[in-house]
């Protein structure tokens, strides 16, 4: 196999390459219209925030304290309480599903409260967890914030000497907004996209056409090969990682501390990681449809599912923190997030893209193989 | 230069599959072929002639022996092979999103040819293949011969320094078969290439300055095309049908009867045999009493013929026949079987037939034959209720296609050009799952299967996908069969199976005629149109030319005379002139 890459005939090969792409719509589609889809779903439709949740208030102690406590509920963003008279009521509410929570003031909360240990009871509905959590997180902040309103307000300083408030704050990302980190995620997402949709089918297509054995009696080098495949959808990749990069910052307002430079050159360097593991696949394969579903299973799903892009990597098994690391996404993603949230920081800007550029020469190598010639 | 272009020596490639265990493809195989000339390598399908074709063009490595092309190791160095050598695989693989033009200067650029050399190069190309007109037409949208010709192009954008082929002209009609050919021969004669093609066609082989005989991944023979031919000196002979009676009568007892005869078909309206060199003359005699037979001039076919046979009877033995039994309804009610009046397919404002009427009588033998891309296929499918036609009047056995398609379609049988069979099924689970499609009762389903079983010699646990081409089109034979239809309806079956299998298929064809059972085929193989009792012409979506064989010849005049594939070149190019001179007035 040789290395050996001629300047005429890599023109030849990349403007054969580009006229195929532009003149198969559903690649266009595909590479460009999908991309602002999902950034107009991630953006948009998804987010893991809870606003308006219903909880159930149920006051069994009904005196001036524990209603201006509880009052504090209502001018919460996040929740909408829902005033019942009592238990058997609320607990209808959430069966029914109408109500995420339940808030229960029990009936001596004023007396307890006096005396400095005043409890009041959340019920929450696990089925979905997630959100269980974050009106657990928003009902706790909103009860702190009434009654150390309430006690100032009393100028009660006495009552406050045993208990310590905490004051929270949150790095990064201020407001805590999801959209904030699922949109550097979401150019890992497109980056991926190209390699997983695109490439994949483009030496199997050849396979499928019988056009490859044409091809390998002439000149024609595999690493030529490889390289023309790729140009064209560089391309693509970076005009998605241009709109990536415009929505983030002024459809969605997501911080970009790091250097502008730094966070393109690495989606660039893991683009063409993610089309040449396209092209590998594609080359193993021979056959568009294995291909394809190959790609879907072995770089799209997993860069959706495992590399950190929605679920918090150090809480799963080590089987799957394993996997995890494997995967090239899971590098990128950690390193756009830092970029995006927290700026450069050199020692991951170095780790991650020394790992990205061995998967990069790693699996060009591969799919190189792939073409190499021959037919047994 | 006289050194051999290519030297194989105790060549021999194995492939291995998963389900047939190890397969031999060239089994210690050795050829040398000669510089300037045009040497071909003949034989059936499968007989090994594009493994051996990929190994000279470096893309396989054989598993024994040596192999060297324009002198070099082509195992150990095959890209310095590529980059001297010019192939054309048996599919060439044109991009078909891009235009003529930029196909012919995507292959220019991989080879380098320069600017200057380009613009003469492209000029001639052209003008050969008579694609000026069509530069800028995508590939995909040409029509097969003009894809071929167009493959050939790319194939010589620059001159190397050998020319590989692999069986250029399958599934090319003759008139774009006889382009290919004089492009090929006039760059032997005006450039002194090296040329090695491959081919099934004894006819093409002829024109070549020598031959290699393959079979079984062997080659039987090597020679000139003289030399080989001489083998069947004084065996050959023709019957003269007399006036009235179908040559395949006469052609059927003569194949039937083995022990004297080689090989037998029908041509030009007599019967073209070979028999043994110890037959005996009485004995022939009197399986055709009262024929003239008379000596003809021998022919390469003729020794391909024996070698193939002499081969086939070496390594096991006489092939078992099919036998013919009842299959059809008879009931002759004098009607045609098959009406069609006016009929008309248009595909946008694109006319695929025009206004075609023909009919077809009962037990009747009816080929459909033209060009690529002449309509015959559409014409077909509208026939057997697979495609409406857009207007018309189309009869089939009395049942009107257009309004009653279900109830026309329990009367016919179809066998498609493809293996339409479920590959890991075996032959009975098949048999038993398209009886069970055309509603076959438990007990008929039965007996016909053990019936279809006997008459086409099939073993029914056998796995479907792995008979041998010949048994599966006997399958897929069988199958179309089942629930005894009038008509039988076969698209291209004889393409892709050696030339005994296509004896021993047309033979069950002729039985299955006797019994009254009417056969629509098309083909590729205009010898094979000698078969049928009457033929269609198409060209261009119009009806050219329908009668006999003999009728058909005699319409093409003295270009007819020799054979059905002169006939109809004749036929074909005069319609096309007529219609040019039309456009131009």
């Amino acid at each position: 196999m040789s290395s050996f890459v001629s300047k005429g005939r890599f023109i030849a090969l990349v403007r054969k390459e580009t006229r195929q792409m532009l003149r198969d719509r559903t690649n266009l589609v595909v590479g460009l219209l999908l991309p602002v889809v999902l950034i107009l779903l991630f953006g948009y439709g998804l987010s893991f925030d809870v606003t308006d949740a219903r909880v159930a208030v149920v006051m069994e102690d009904n005196s001036a304290a524990t209603t201006s406590i509880v009052s504090g509920l209502a001018g919460s963003d996040y929740i909408s309480p829902v005033w019942v008279y009592s238990m058997a009521e609320a607990e209808q509410l959430i069966r029914k599903g109408e109500a995420d929570a339940i808030l229960r003031v029990p009936v001596d909360f004023t007396r307890n409260l006096a005396a400095g240990h005043g409890a009041l009871q959340l019920i929450l509905n696990g089925v979905d967890s997630n959100s269980a959590q974050a009106i657990e997180g928003y009902a706790n902040s909103a009860m702190q914030s009434a009654i150390q309103i309430n006690a100032d307000r009393q100028g009660n300083l006495a009552t406050q000497s045993g208990s310590v408030s905490i004051v929270s704050r949150t790095w990064f990302n201020e407001a805590n907004d999801s959209t904030w980190f699922l949109v550097p995620g979401l150019i890992v997402l497109v980056m991926t996209l190209i390699g997983a949709f695109l490439t994949s089918l483009l030496i199997a297509r050849e396979w499928e056409r019988g056009t490859l054995e044409s091809l390998f009696v002439t000149p024609a080098r595999p690493l030529e090969l490889v390289l023309a495949k790729l140009a064209p959808y560089v391309l693509i990749g970076a005009i998605d990682l241009v709109m990536c990069l415009l929505a983030a910052k002024f459809v969605f307002g997501v911080p970009m501390r790091g250097s502008l430079w730094i966070i393109a050159l690495s989606s660039l360097l893991y683009l063409l990681v993610s089309l040449a593991l396209g092209l590998a696949i594609s080359g193993a394969m021979r056959n568009q449809f294995a291909a394809s579903q190959v790609a879907l299973l072995a770089s799209f799903m997993p860069a959706m599912m495992l590399s950190g892009f929605v679920f918090d990597l150090r809480n799963v098994p080590l089987a799957i923190q394993v996997i995890s690391n494997l995967l090239p996404a899971t590098h990128f993603m950690g390193l756009i997030k830092t970029l995006f949230m927290a700026g450069d920081y050199w020692p991951q800007i170095l780790r991650a893209n020394a790992t990205l550029a061995v998967y990069g020469v790693v699996l060009v190598a591969l799919a190189t193989r792939t073409l190499a010639k021959k037919l047994d | 230069m006289t050194d051999p272009v290519v030297a194989a020596e105790g060549l021999s490639k194995v492939f291995r599959d998963d389900n047939l265990g190890y397969v031999t493809a060239i089994d210690a195989l050795t050829l040398n072929v000669r510089p300037g000339e045009l040497t071909a390598l003949v034989g059936p399908d499968g007989a090994g002639k594009t493994t051996l074709m990929r190994m000279f063009a470096g893309l396989m490595k054989p598993d024994g022996g040596s192999l060297s092309v324009l002198g070099i190791d082509v195992v150990r160095d095959p890209q310095q092979v590529q980059d001297r050598i010019s192939y054309m695989p048996q599919r060439f693989g044109l991009y078909e999103d891009l235009s003529v033009m930029e196909n012919l200067d995507l292959y220019a650029d991989l080879h380098g040819v320069p600017h200057e050399e380009r613009r003469e190069r492209y000029a001639r190309m052209l003008e050969m293949t008579d694609m000026a007109r069509f530069t800028a037409r995508p590939a995909g949208k040409l029509s097969g011969g003009m894809k071929q010709k167009l493959g050939l192009a790319c194939t010589l954008v620059r001159s190397p320094e050998l020319l590989l082929l692999d069986e250029p002209s399958v599934g090319v009609d003759p008139l774009s078969r006889r382009d290919l050919w004089k492009i090929v021969q006039q760059l032997v004669e005006d450039e002194g290439l090296s040329v090695v093609l491959s081919t099934s066609y004894s006819d093409e082989a002829e024109r070549c300055a020598r031959v290699h005989v393959m079979h079984g991944g062997r080659v039987l023979e090597s020679g000139q095309p003289g030399a080989i031919r001489e083998r069947a000196r004084g065996l050959t002979f023709t019957a003269a049908t007399p006036d009235g009676t179908p040559a395949r009568n006469v052609q059927a007892r003569l194949i039937d009867a083995s022990a004297l005869i080689i090989d037998a078909v029908p041509q030009g309206g007599n019967v073209r045999y070979i028999r043994r060199p110890d037959a005996d003359e009485r004995e022939i005699e009197a399986l055709i009493p009262g024929i003239a037979r008379e000596r003809r001039v021998e022919e390469l076919e003729d020794a391909f013929m024996m070698l193939l046979r002499e081969h086939e009877e070496a390594a096991s033995g006489a092939a078992p026949s099919m036998k013919t039994t009842e299959n059809g309804i008879r009931h002759d009610d004098g009607k045609p079987v098959i009406q069609v009046r006016d009929l008309v397919r248009k595909f946008g404002d694109f006319t695929a037939v025009a206004s075609t009427s023909f009919a077809v009588e009962r037990g009747e033998i009816f080929g459909l034959l033209g060009p690529n891309g002449a309509g015959k296929t559409t014409t077909f499918r509208m026939l057997c209720g697979l495609l409406p036609a857009t207007s018309g009047h189309l009869e089939v056995a009395g049942r009107d296609l257009r309004t009653a398609r279900a109830r026309a379609r329990a009367r016919i049988g179809y066998v498609s050009q493809k293996f339409a069979l479920y590959g890991n099924l075996s032959v009975r689970e098949n048999l038993q799952f398209f009886g069970g499609a055309y509603g076959l009762g438990q007990r008929a389903l039965r007996e016909r299967i053990a019936a279809m079983v006997a008459q086409f010699n099939l073993d029914p646990s056998a796995i479907s996908g792995l008979l041998p081409a010949g048994y599966r089109q006997r399958l897929a034979m069988a199958t179309g069969l089942l629930h005894q239809p009038e008509i039988l309806f076969l698209d291209e079956p004889t393409s892709g199976i050696d030339p005994l299998a296509r004896r021993a298929f047309w033979r069950t064809i002729t039985a299955l005629a006797q019994d009254g059972v009417t056969i629509v085929i098309t083909t590729h193989f205009m010898e094979e149109a000698e078969y049928c009792d009457r033929i269609a012409i198409q060209d261009a979506g119009e009806m050219l030319a329908i009668g006999t064989p003999r009728e058909i010849r005699e319409l093409a005049g003295q270009a007819g005379a020799r054979d059905m594939n002169s006939a109809f070149i004749a036929i074909v190019e005069d319609s096309r002139d007529r219609r040019g001179t039309r456009v131009a007035a």
